[in-house]
């Protein structure tokens, strides 16, 4: 794909105040954003919730791009993060709702058995832990562990490790699944 | 890197959705909400000693104006909405209820209860209009995936509320009717805020007429070129333009072209009729009809008075906007000769004179006067126009030619109750001898529709200024066309021989139709002609008998051509007045079959085609941008200013942003 525009150059507009500049620049990079949210939640209606809660606070979090930076660097950093106080505001939410009772018991029992049919590897990405499954999302997505270190701030010896361990839960986790 | 993940990438891959094109749109749609309304916070206005407490007074109108528009009504109504179905235990009753009940089904009726209800209940709530954060709407427990799945209808409610604020930004680009009514319908729709605002005139496409239902086509000559500038800028961003910003005559006629020039002590311009095959279609012919205006003698030309009237409003500030203004007028300085006299009048609330009427010796006046303009306050468009004209009058003297240059990004909305009597305001300073150009700068805000309107009724060209070359060609090597008239009024009328044309569609004028009688009634207004001006239009003509006719013949017309008139396809007439003359002059030619086209006829069929395609015309369809740029690369001609390799440069970005 050819562009005439850089990234870097309609974002650095947009943070100048360029609507049009803004539009084009999320319009790019809707689709990109939508799966790196699907692989960090394994869940549609999770990620559209968190692309939409992403997409809402965009505009403001312009300010905070640097020239230096590549958009899809910041724009995964931005995305990370939302995820991070998503999954935070539902840890709690759980904590302040366990005593609903029959009904939501009876609801997350409906939820495993679709659950059940998913495809094995989102199942298999919910069950890793948070940190992991980041990792291994941004990993997938084509980039270095150079670059994942770049969005999550820590060391490239950190992501390494991280995928190692993350492939090997998933593999353990298929063996089990063979097994039964 | 392993196989394994490798494996697992494909397998990601595959599990990974498409988004859904619904939600997609919403979400942009939020971020760009968020975004205009995070700048209306940041550029706002400031008052400043000049508005004083008028300011303060136009801000809280600008702010009423905001709330009563249609688009802010549904915004605002939409998102109460949002939250009173999630925030409130009557809202959250509503939809869960609904939920055990129907399951997925969620009806119009319930949405349409909630939205009455919320708006009754939180109008006041709704007098802020604040950035809408997504967690304030949907993270409220109820709203959340523990409690519901994909199909429940919260997932409903949230883009079905979100898609009711679109339409009010779409309207917001004009459509306007095909009788050629060049206003923007209502001012009142168009939000007065930093939000994407643009509005742009254009009509539906001609349609084919069939010959023998309607021999006659009518229409005035445009030598507007914003368009083309307008298609540049959003091409440049790695957008295609808005298909009404396309209007496919001011591309044609941005270039100059080399027609055959008018005979000294004849007419004031000449007609050039040819005819080629078209090159989207191998059926029909092209009529390419060329202008080319005299180039009067420099030095014979008359003392200019020029009144540059800046809008000098908050929403200037933009680079794009008041400093490539004042670097465009500076580059016109070295054009003008020591007797041109230039006033400057500024509007921003207020209107004021910068610069008494100077002569263009004294440049460094008048550079200081430019250099000291800032951008600041809301714009009084009419106030500032009174002015300028009231200036204008005051310099002109017997024989010299007064024209006011207004240079704005398209806001006239303080000061200003009645588009149309603007018009008629500036129609009737035409008639006492001060013209009116208008020079856009800017994005988001630009209304090309307005900007139109009091050019063609100022008897001046409307051009969209976005980048210095393109001042330069406006103001430098055009400057002469821009300012001197040579024909008023110029009118063009074509009657096509039924017998040997079945059906014509004029491309492009759309926004320039004129009814047959109004061709020889000099009262009505039409383009005007610019010294060395071109002007070109085009004509697909279907000659009878081939395949590519629509419609049917008749069983009981004529069928034979009168004998004597064999060679000629149809009749050519010219309308148009010397410069403040009342009475029109006629120039008559016919449409003869055997004038081959030149390149330079080739070069206007390239953008004429590029047009309709960007314009998505349902009659250019078996035809591709990459023909276009064939085509016009081989007529591209000695190109002196390079603005046809430019072209060639676009289509090629056009056709690539087409293929993503």
């Amino acid at each position: 794909m050819r562009m005439t525009t850089s990234d870097e150059d309609l974002a650095l507009a947009a943070a100048n105040g360029d609507g049009q500049a803004f539009a084009s620049l999320l319009d790019r990079h809707y689709d990109r954003l939508f799966a790196f949210c699907f692989r960090m939640t394994g869940v549609r209606s999770e990620a559209e919730d968190l692309t939409q809660d992403i997409c809402a606070a965009l505009p403001a979090k312009l300010g905070s791009y640097q020239r230096q930076a590549k958009v899809t660097t910041w724009l995964y950093k931005v995305a990370l993060n939302a995820a991070h106080d998503r999954r935070r505001k539902q840890a709690t939410y759980t904590k302040a709702t366990s005593g609903w009772g029959d009904w939501e018991t009876a609801r997350t029992a409906m939820n495993r058995e679709t659950a059940d049919q998913i495809d094995w590897l989102t199942q298999a990405m919910t069950h890793l832990n948070p940190d992991l499954r980041d990792t291994l999302a941004l990993v997938l997505d084509d980039m270095t562990h150079a670059q994942v270190a770049g969005i999550m701030d820590v060391s490239e010896g950190t992501i390494s490790w991280r995928v190692s361990e993350a492939k090997k839960a998933l593999r353990a986790l298929k063996e089990k699944e063979e097994q039964s | 890197m392993s196989d394994d993940l490798d494996d697992l990438k494909a397998m990601m891959t595959a599990a990974t959705p498409k988004p859904d094109a619904a939600k997609r749109t919403a979400d942009l749609a939020l971020a760009q909400n968020n975004f205009e309304n995070l700048q209306g916070s940041r550029t706002q206005p400031r008052p400043t000693p000049v508005t004083g407490l008028q300011g303060l007074w136009t801000g809280v109108t600008t702010m009423l104006g905001t709330m009563t528009s249609k688009g802010g009504l549904t915004a605002t109504t939409a998102l109460v909405a949002c939250g009173f179905l999630f925030l409130t235990p009557t809202g959250q009753d509503m939809w869960r209820s609904d939920f055990r009940d129907l399951g997925a089904v969620s009806t119009d009726a319930d949405v349409q209860k909630a939205l009455a209800e919320a708006d009754a209940n939180f109008t006041t709530q709704a007098e802020e209009p604040e950035v809408v954060m997504a967690d304030d709407l949907f993270v409220q427990p109820e709203a959340r995936t523990p409690v519901i799945n994909p199909n429940d209808m919260a997932e409903e409610i949230a883009p079905m509320v979100m898609m009711e604020a679109a339409p009010a930004t779409t309207s917001a680009l004009t459509r306007n009717a095909a009788d050629g009514a060049l206003f923007a319908p209502q001012q009142d729709l168009i939000a007065p805020s930093e939000a994407n605002t643009e509005t742009f005139a254009n009509a539906d496409e001609s349609p084919v007429k069939i010959t023998s239902e309607a021999p006659v086509s009518t229409f005035s000559i445009d030598v507007d070129t914003a368009s083309y500038a307008l298609v540049r800028s959003s091409i440049m961003r790695g957008q295609l333009p808005p298909p009404d910003a396309v209007r496919v005559e001011e591309l044609v006629n941005y270039f100059p072209y080399d027609y055959a020039a008018p005979a000294p002590e004849g007419d004031p311009f000449q007609p050039t009729v040819s005819m080629t095959p078209t090159p989207w279609n191998a059926d029909t012919q092209l009529v390419h009809i060329a202008i080319q205006g005299e180039m009067p003698v420099v030095e014979d030309r008359p003392p200019l008075n020029l009144v540059f009237l800046i809008d000098t409003s908050g929403s200037m500030e933009d680079p794009s906007k008041l400093p490539l203004l004042k670097q465009s007028f500076l580059l016109m300085l070295d054009q003008l000769r020591p007797e041109d006299e230039v006033a400057i009048v500024e509007y921003a609330g207020s209107a004021g004179e910068v610069l008494a009427p100077t002569k263009a010796e004294d440049r460094t006046a008048i550079r200081n006067a430019l250099n000291s303009l800032g951008a600041g306050g809301s714009t009084n468009g009419q106030g500032g126009l009174e002015q300028a004209y009231a200036v204008a009058e005051s310099m002109t003297a017997q024989g010299e030619v007064s024209r006011v240059l207004l240079a704005t990004d398209g806001d006239f909305n303080v000061g200003l109750s009645d588009p149309s009597a603007l018009e008629d305001y500036i129609a009737e300073k035409r008639d006492t001898g001060t013209y009116l150009s208008v020079l856009g700068f800017g994005r988001g805000n630009l209304q090309d529709a307005t900007m139109q309107a009091l050019a063609q009724n100022g008897n001046g060209t409307a051009a969209y200024i976005d980048t210095l070359s393109e001042a330069q060609k406006v103001l430098v090597d055009q400057l002469s066309g821009a300012l001197f008239t040579i024909a008023s009024d110029v009118k063009i009328q074509v009657e096509f021989d039924p017998t040997q044309i079945a059906e014509y569609r004029l491309i492009g004028y759309e926004t320039r139709a004129l009814n047959r009688e109004d061709f020889n009634n000099d009262k009505v207004d039409a383009g005007d002609l610019g010294a060395g001006h071109t002007v070109t239009a085009l004509y697909e003509v279907t000659p009878v008998g081939s395949p590519a006719r629509l419609s049917d013949p008749l069983r009981y017309a004529t069928q034979t051509p009168t004998a004597d008139l064999q060679n000629e396809i149809g009749f050519l007439k010219l309308r148009y007045k010397e410069p403040g003359a009342d009475i029109s002059q006629l120039i008559e030619t016919p449409i003869l079959r055997d004038q081959e086209a030149g390149p330079e006829a080739q070069f206007a069929a390239a953008i004429a085609g590029f047009g309709q395609i960007l314009r998505g015309s349902d009659y250019v369809t078996d035809w591709s941008i990459a023909d276009a740029i064939t085509l016009a690369t081989q007529s591209k001609g000695a190109d002196t200013f390079g603005y046809r390799a430019e072209a060639i440069r676009l289509m090629q970005l056009a056709e690539s942003l087409k293929g993503n």
